[in-house]
């Protein structure tokens, strides 16, 4: 692609957005190269950032009349590369539509441009009690339109649902310019709920300009207990009793010994070193509840074979009960020069079964894995620790990492439970779906974007895209046509 | 746990019968229980029978999910889950004792916990399906996290089976609360209860279900044995005798079955649009159940100018179109979707509107 079509381009761009909205220069256009998987990397033709719903849809309309690719973004948090720029296209950046327009107490509810940062939300309620559930791990950072697009999770999942579940409302820019809304404050509508589609379509099916989120009132008390564990099989075994209690936790996390050690080292949690698992469960409501409930808790957990319990006495330990947790990424990071994260889900039944398989797997990649757990949804991050400055350590990783996924998928689970398709599990989707069900992915995409130029190339494989990939798995570990590239 | 399965048999004859409508240019419509079958337009077309396909494919409760073929009597896996200590989140209406699991995902019809607990939609994990090509297609998964492909499976609920026949679904369920509580209160008017019930809202007491009607409230609290009489002492008012189960199953004296019933659908918060006219409120403002003559026409544009929609739900005349019209645009968007998976219009033709 030439320098003069992204002149020519920009000059388009420009008649109608301020200069400094039109990024056409290349060494500013690096800061977009890639998300949150630095991997893969591809620079845009241009990076446009509309300040509002108007300025969304002429951009659209130009690309559609250019029949121009388009990739939306937000906080470019992404850990799949769904935001992964296309060369020929440009980057939609909703970073500057960055206002909460309105909360209404009395509906619990909040209307906020696409670029808000998650936290954000809930900073913006918390005086007046509420606050928006869904807490990805990426909070402070990560944008709602993001969220929206990869219908985000976090760990008080299994209790308050995932970004779908606190949704009101949506609108949508379509490919085509237009806008369209999907309003569900009325919690039912007629004909087909689109929600679902547009929630989780990692961009495909439009560019998402306002959010109406759900807020919930904050919980009067929150407490925590911790399971020390000598296997990984009895902690996972201690979750489903908890569940047949009757109880559902806030959050319910495990993290194994690997990962115990690392968060440990980082941030001092006070963690058991020695543990092959630890359970970390949080109660919520009143007082008296969590109370009643934390006791059952802890009497499931001896019950069930920890070794040892430790109740956080106060917010403070609570707090730090969860610093190791929410630090087990950036404290892998720490013992390794690069690690790369796994998205995988299972029924939770298979959890022994699975880390079983994934420690077979690592012991034959030769790469060390640690793991850390959404016990209570069955969202397992192994964490792949290498050296990306060792020649061919990359390759190697993101083969086990896809092994891994297909043990997840052998054991009735899904190749990703939160962190999205994009561009990095698009072989794994071959083998997660049949030919006639991708089939029927491109074409409710058709639906929306006839002329495919929302986000070409991420999240639904090609035909050619899985019978490459089929036949990299009959030639198992030698690539046929290695000079072809591969996303 | 598992129940006798007739491996894939009725699936194929199944496939086999579409696969003869479709040649044959013939249309279909889809019963299951049959009971609620009067829900949307009517229509002529060849009934098929897809009752029999029916079993528990898994139900493992520490999973909290449950798998079923679309055949399966709600009455059946509602006792199968009250055993185990389980239930639906949804509370989903049965309007009859041969009510599937099929019917009940294919109308999205839900009881008075929605409001509090969610939709149907919130809680399908995962659907295996036959489209209109008679190819079996499976969407979603049997876990509660999933985000691999777009989320067709929830797509089919409410969908009234006009794309495709449901053959199995996978839906997450929720533990029975310890104990259960109703509450009495008076308010005048239904905006005096829309205030209320909307403010209390806000604080996070365990309400499962609430409902007004003729000058009185009722609130119902589920949850511990301490969450609930905590919140039972702050909220005060007057402990009756539950009557949910009649509500979700339209057994009220209200719902006087000899006149046309509307479900208006508005935003929790919204004024009353009919002051004068009797209605049912639940779902903490969001469903108002009119049962009686109105202009629903007339009724249409001032709630949609509200941000909602009226369905002329039953025992309306004719030539009233059942659901809320949509707009042009969004018409032509899910009339194209429809296509994708039942090009040849075959499954539930206009059951929804003219085209879906």
């Amino acid at each position: 692609m030439s320098q003069t079509r992204r002149q020519q381009l920009a000059a388009r761009f420009r008649e109608f957005l301020p200069s400094e909205s039109v990024i056409d220069q290349p060494t500013s256009l690096t800061a977009y190269e890639c998300d949150g998987l630095s991997a893969y990397r591809e620079q845009p033709l241009l990076v446009l950032l509309p300040e509002n719903t108007e300025q969304v849809q002429q951009i659209m309309r130009v690309c559609h009349e250019q029949r121009l690719p388009v990739v939306s973004r937000g906080a470019g948090t992404s850990l799949s590369g769904g935001a992964l720029p296309h060369a020929e296209g440009v980057v939609l950046s909703l970073a500057k539509m960055n206002r909460i327009l309105q909360v209404d107490e009395l509906a619990r509810s909040a209307v906020v441009e696409p670029g808000v940062r998650n936290l954000a939300i809930s900073e913006a309620v918390q005086a007046k009690g509420l606050y928006y559930a869904p807490d990805p791990s990426s909070q402070i950072a990560c944008s709602i339109g993001g969220n929206v697009a990869e219908n985000a999770g976090g760990v008080h999942c299994l209790k308050y649902g995932l970004t779908l579940h606190n949704i009101l409302a949506l609108k949508v820019v379509g490919a085509d310019g237009e806008l369209f809304e999907i309003d569900q404050r009325a919690l039912h509508g007629d004909g087909y709920d689109l929600m679902p589609l547009l929630v989780g379509s990692e961009g495909m099916l439009g560019i998402v300009v306002e959010v109406t989120v759900k807020l919930l009132p904050i919980p009067l008390c929150a407490r925590v207990v911790m399971g020390v564990f000598d296997s990984v099989e009895t902690a996972g075994a201690s979750v489903a009793a908890i569940i047949a209690e009757g109880i559902i936790p806030a959050g319910i996390e495990m993290m194994d010994n690997p990962a115990i050690r690392a968060a440990e080292d980082f941030v001092h949690a006070n963690y058991p070193v020695d543990a092959e698992a630890i359970l970390i469960c949080e109660l919520d409501g009143t007082e008296q509840e969590v109370s009643a409930q934390i006791e059952r808790v802890e009497q499931v957990l001896k019950a069930g074979g920890a070794v040892e319990t430790r109740l956080a006495k106060d917010e403070a330990e609570r707090l730090l009960f969860w610093s190791g947790r929410k630090a087990a990424f950036p404290a892998v990071g720490r013992i390794s020069p690069d690690y790369y994260c796994i998205d995988g889900t299972i029924p939770r039944k298979s959890l022994a079964a699975v880390l079983a398989g994934v420690r077979q797997l690592s012991e034959q990649y030769g790469l060390r894995v640690a793991n850390v757990f959404h016990a209570g949804d069955g969202n397992l991050h192994p964490l792949i620790l290498y050296d990306a400055n060792n020649e061919g350590e990359l390759e190697k990783t993101e083969e086990l990492g896809s092994k891994i996924l297909q043990l997840c998928i052998q054991h009735g689970g899904t190749i990703t439970g939160e962190h999205g398709v994009g561009v990095e599990k698009l072989g794994e989707m071959c083998i997660q779906f049949s030919e006639p069900e991708r089939n029927q992915f491109h074409a409710i995409r058709e639906c929306f974007d006839p002329l495919k130029i929302l986000n070409p190339g991420k999240a639904i494989p090609t035909l050619a895209r899985c019978a490459e990939h089929n036949a990299m798995h009959v030639h198992d570990g030698k690539l046929p046509f290695p000079e072809l590239e591969r996303f | 746990m598992q129940t006798e399965i007739d491996d894939v048999s009725i699936e194929d004859e199944l496939r086999t019968q579409i696969r003869a409508v479709a040649a044959n240019g013939a249309e279909i419509e889809i019963i299951g229980g049959g009971s609620k079958r009067f829900y949307g337009q009517a229509i002529e077309a060849l009934p098929i029978d897809v009752s029999a396909h029916s079993g528990i494919i898994d139900y493992d409760p520490a999973e909290l999910v449950i798998t079923l073929r679309a055949g399966c009597k709600l009455l059946d896996v509602e006792a199968l889950l009250a055993q185990n200590r389980q239930m639906f989140g949804f509370e989903p209406p049965c309007f009859g004792v041969d009510a599937t699991i099929g019917g009940m995902v294919a109308t999205g019809l839900a009881g008075p916990r929605r409001a509090y607990a969610g939709s149907i939609r919130d809680f399908v994990l995962g659907v295996k399906m036959l489209d209109g090509r008679a190819e079996v297609l499976q969407f979603g998964g049997r876990v509660i996290k999933n985000v691999a492909g777009f989320d067709a499976s929830r797509l089919m609920v409410g969908a009234l089976g006009t794309l495709g026949i449901i053959l199995e679904v996978s839906i997450r369920v929720i533990p029975v609360y310890e104990t259960e509580l109703t509450l009495s209160y008076e308010h005048a008017s239904a905006d005096e209860h829309i205030r209320w019930i909307n403010g209390l809202g806000s604080k996070p007491y365990p309400i499962s279900a609430s409902q007004w009607q003729a000058g009185r409230s009722q609130l119902r609290l589920s949850g511990s044995e301490q969450g609930v009489s905590q919140a039972a002492k702050l909220l005060g008012g007057d402990s009756i005798e539950p009557g949910w189960q009649a509500l979700k199953e339209q057994q009220l004296d209200f719902f006087d079955p000899k006149r046309p019933l509307s479900r208006i659908s508005l935003p929790p918060t919204s004024p009353d649009l009919l002051p004068d006219t009797a209605q049912l409120i639940e779902w903490g403002g969001a469903e108002r159940w009119c049962c009686g003559d109105i202009d629903v026409v007339a009724l249409r544009e001032q709630v949609a100018s509200a941000g909602g929609g009226l369905c002329a739900f039953r025992g309306h005349a004719a030539e009233v179109p059942i659901f809320h019209p949509l707009p042009a645009a969004m018409l032509k968007l899910q009339r194209n979707i429809k296509s994708s998976f039942d090009p040849a219009g075959i499954f539930n033709p206009g059951k929804i509107y003219p085209g879906l």
